[in-house]
């Protein structure tokens, strides 16, 4: 029913999701000694969601998560880039909001045909 | 050991925010204590870190940070000839805290940094939240 309604974007709102908290993982974990800063590909892990709703059980739930390659690697072994963090935060901040306004929109389209105006 | 809540995007800022707290603690002690002398090498002063750990919660998939100890630096004491000091010894000499005022004023800056980054990812996590919820 969830995917009829909002086709792509209610699975495109909560990998949105899952991927604004492993970017705050990776701010949290700035400065921790050998962390991996991770982040998840949108496009597989979108690909993952949308066969697991379709009953395809193949698929690992841990499907587009992707280990962050630095540009330098660092003494203590973590790889956290503040700068790109914050970029690849912002960047799904707005993706995310854009989704949220065509799920917004696919709404407001069925509150109208409900009401019939 | 009560049963732990799954970590939530707001319990894992706060932790981190936590930990960056002990971590300039840490470092103000240090900035306090820098010009502390003592009679004995042992007595002196030894600047203390902070140890960030990760927290995984499998669950979320999300990684939080704990300052998992405190550990002090091995730096040896300065030795200072300074017989006229009430704490000197037989020989004449005090013992200085190794504490190197820049990298502490560093360590206190990247920390306040790192904090403000988490305020900042929490803030813009939360009106997004709150936009979903509002959303009719």
């Amino acid at each position: 029913m969830n995917e009829r309604l909002f086709g792509i974007h209610g699975a495109a709102l909560t990998v949105r999701s899952e991927r604004m908290g492993v970017i705050a993982s990776n701010i949290a974990n700035a400065a921790t000694p050998g962390y991996k800063a991770r982040d998840i590909d949108f496009n597989a892990a979108l690909d993952a969601r949308m066969a697991r709703a379709r009953g395809v059980n193949t698929a690992n739930p841990e499907a587009g998560m992707v280990w962050r390659s630095p540009t330098m690697p660092s003494l203590d072994g973590n790889t956290v880039e503040l700068s790109r963090e914050q970029v690849a935060f912002a960047e799904n901040a707005v993706a995310y909001s854009a989704t949220l306004s065509f799920v917004q929109g696919k709404v407001n389209t069925i509150t109208r045909a409900l009401k019939g105006e | 050991m009560p049963e732990r809540q799954p970590m939530t995007l707001f319990s894992m800022t706060t932790r981190a925010m936590s930990a960056q707290m002990v971590r300039m603690n840490a470092a103000t002690s240090n900035l306090a204590n820098a010009g502390s002398v003592s009679t004995t090498e042992e007595g002196a002063y030894r600047p203390i870190r902070a140890v960030f750990a990760v927290e995984l919660d499998r669950a979320s998939g999300l990684a939080g940070v704990t300052a998992g100890g405190l550990v002090r630096a091995e730096t040896a004491p300065t030795k200072r000839h300074d017989p006229t000091h009430p704490l000197a010894d037989k020989d004449g000499f005090v013992f200085e805290a190794p504490v190197d005022e820049t990298a502490e004023m560093v360590e206190i800056m990247e920390s306040a940094r790192q904090y403000q980054n988490l305020v900042q990812a929490l803030q813009t996590a939360k009106q997004l939240m709150l936009e979903t919820l509002r959303s009719q």
